[in-house]
Formats: structure tokens, sequence, C-alpha cells
């Protein structure tokens, strides 16, 4: 643009030629004052639009790969801490932290499990995080403080983003009843399988206890990762997992929410994997 | 604005080209590295949490 601009300008007396040898505000006719706004609203509103465009690359490119740094970081630690002996899920008593009270000894911000999800891809794994703030959710899907842990009575609720920042649960909305969703913890496997109508293939379908495989609901709505989802101050009895993202893409105007029921539990055994996952025996 | 930038650079316009595109690259890593991770946080896109 600023090349096009140098050449010798066909009308003859623009500001242009003149401001080579005179100062701008120099003898500016009315035409040219005209010129000068409008050419200066134009590149304005040309540069907005370029800044603009940036931003959708930052959102969809840049944060990936700042997030995809921070997982592996968050990733690593955890599998360190695993091969030395510790389980951040383990409080420093050497009881499993429980929900609503121990549970805060785990701090925020660190690795605890890894989540599986065949159907996303044979290689789809992140290590979740421990807290939903957005620090949190930068490193990879965060596990809401005060939800059960995996293998509790209770819903395990985890938050993942949809678009940018490692985008997680990007693809959230393959899943299809009884798909898998395998969470490793120091100790076990814990195989969840997607609620909703096996037979059928209805996410809505609520089942026996009221819990549907998928749900759509607006963003002040925390009883989908209440102990029993949609039920607040229900008492558990099932072993339930929660993953809530973004919805639609891009947007945040909703937040859609997955619920699975705990179908199987291994403990975990060197680095045998479940049956559920590529190449498992176990 | 471009004008005034393009004509109070120095030197011969293939040392103008190279200034340009290190103003643009530094424009652009301010905007994506500073800017951008500022102002994401106050936009309401991208929140994945039910609250």
């Amino acid at each position: 643009m600023t090349i096009d601009e140098q050449e010798p300008p066909d009308d003859g007396g623009s500001i242009q030629t003149r401001g080579r040898h005179a100062r701008p505000d120099e003898g500016l006719s009315r035409a040219d004052m005209v010129r000068l706004g409008l050419r200066g609203t134009g590149q304005t509103l040309i540069t907005l639009g370029v800044v603009v465009l940036l931003f959708v690359v930052y959102e969809l490119w840049v944060t990936n790969i700042f997030a995809h740094e921070k997982q592996v970081k968050a990733h690593n630690k955890l599998e360190k801490e695993w091969a030395s002996g510790d389980d951040p899920l383990i409080g420093g008593d050497g009881k499993l932290n429980l929900p609503g009270g121990k549970q805060g000894t785990i701090p925020t911000g660190i690795g605890i499990a890894n989540i599986y999800i065949p159907r996303l891809g044979t290689d789809y794994h992140f290590t979740i995080i421990e807290g939903t703030n957005d620090a949190d959710l930068e490193k990879g899907p965060g596990h809401y403080v005060h939800s059960a842990l995996p293998g509790q009575v209770g819903d395990f609720a985890v938050a993942g983003h949809r678009v940018g920042k490692g985008e997680p649960f990007l693809n959230l909305d393959h899943l299809k009843p009884g798909d898998a969703v395998v969470i490793e913890t120091k100790s076990d496997w814990y195989i969840y399988t997607v609620k909703g109508n096996v037979q059928t293939g209805d996410l809505n379908d609520k089942g026996t206890d009221g819990i549907p495989g998928r749900e759509i609901v607006s963003p002040s709505d925390i009883d989908v990762i209440a102990p029993v989802p949609d039920h607040p101050g229900a008492t558990p009895t099932e072993k339930l997992i929660t993953l809530t993202t973004c919805h639609p893409k891009f947007t945040a105007n909703q937040r859609m929410i997955l619920h699975g029921t705990l179908a199987r539990q291994v403990p975990r055994n060197g680095t045998a994997l479940p049956k559920e996952l590529a190449g498992g025996t176990i | 604005m471009y004008v005034w930038i393009w004509r109070h650079l120095p030197g011969a316009v293939s040392w103008k080209v190279l200034q340009v595109l290190l103003l643009v690259a530094a424009i652009s890593a301010l905007l994506l590295f500073v800017i951008f991770p500022w102002l994401e946080p106050k936009l309401p896109i991208n929140k994945a949490t039910v609250n």
C-alpha cells in the first residue's frame, strides 16, 4: 500500500506532491482537506480490519502454541511425580482428598490425572489440571475444585476450552452414548461411558436416573456439575463424570455438557493400557 | 499516516522496505504477545466453565 502511494499522483496537485516542498498545513484547498480526511479514515479502517484479523490468528493459532507448551510441562511434571511415588490426589495424611473440605489441599494449577477419549483419536490425551480459572484452563482441561475425584461417588467435573488454548474439548460433540472416557490416575484406570441411550444413540435420553448423555445449558447453570447433575441437593449414589465446554463453537453463549458413568475400574499396572485404548490389554 | 511514515524512513527504497517489514513485525509481536493476551480475558468469548 505504501509503495503505491509513493508513486506520482495523477491528479497533479495533491498534497503528496506539495508536501515535499511545503509544510502540509500550508496552501491546502478544501478538496485537499476532504481528501486527506477520507484517506486517513480509510487507512484507519483498513488498519483496524487487519488488527481484528490478527486477533483471529491469535485466538485460533497462537494461543494453542502457548497452551501446548504449558500442557506438556504439566504432563511431564505429573509423570515425574508418579515415577517418584507421589500422587497429587493423596493428601499428606495418606488419605484420598475427599470433596468438600479436604479437597482444598490439592494445589490448583498442577496436573492430577490424564484423560483419554478414544472416539477423538488414538492419540487424544490431556493432563487434567486442578482448578478452572483462566490460568488453569490454559494448561489443559481443569477439574472443578469442589467436585468429586476420579472414581468417587458423586460427579468428577472437568471444564475445557472448545476453540484455542489447546482446545481439548473442540470435538466433544462427536461423542456418542456408550463412548469411553478414560481417566488415568497414579493408582487406577477409570473407564467412564457417555450416558444416553446406547441402542438408539440418543444423547438426550435421561435414562432411569434423570441424567442425559448431553445437554446444552446456559453458562450460569451450575446444577450440571452438582454431585447428582441437574438434581442439586440429592444424595449421590453413582460415580459420574461431567465435561463442560463452550457452545456453539467460537462463542460463549451456552455450555455443552456431557455426562458419563463409571463402567469399570482397573488398577494401574506398569505400562499396560485398558482395553478401551488402542493396544490395551487390561 | 502510512505516507508520512514512508517519507520519514531514511535511506534508499530497498532499505526503507526492510524497515517497513521490521516495523510490521514489531507491531504484530506487540499485539500478539502483549496486547491480545491482556485483552482476551476481558472479552466475553471462550469461557468453558459454568459458574
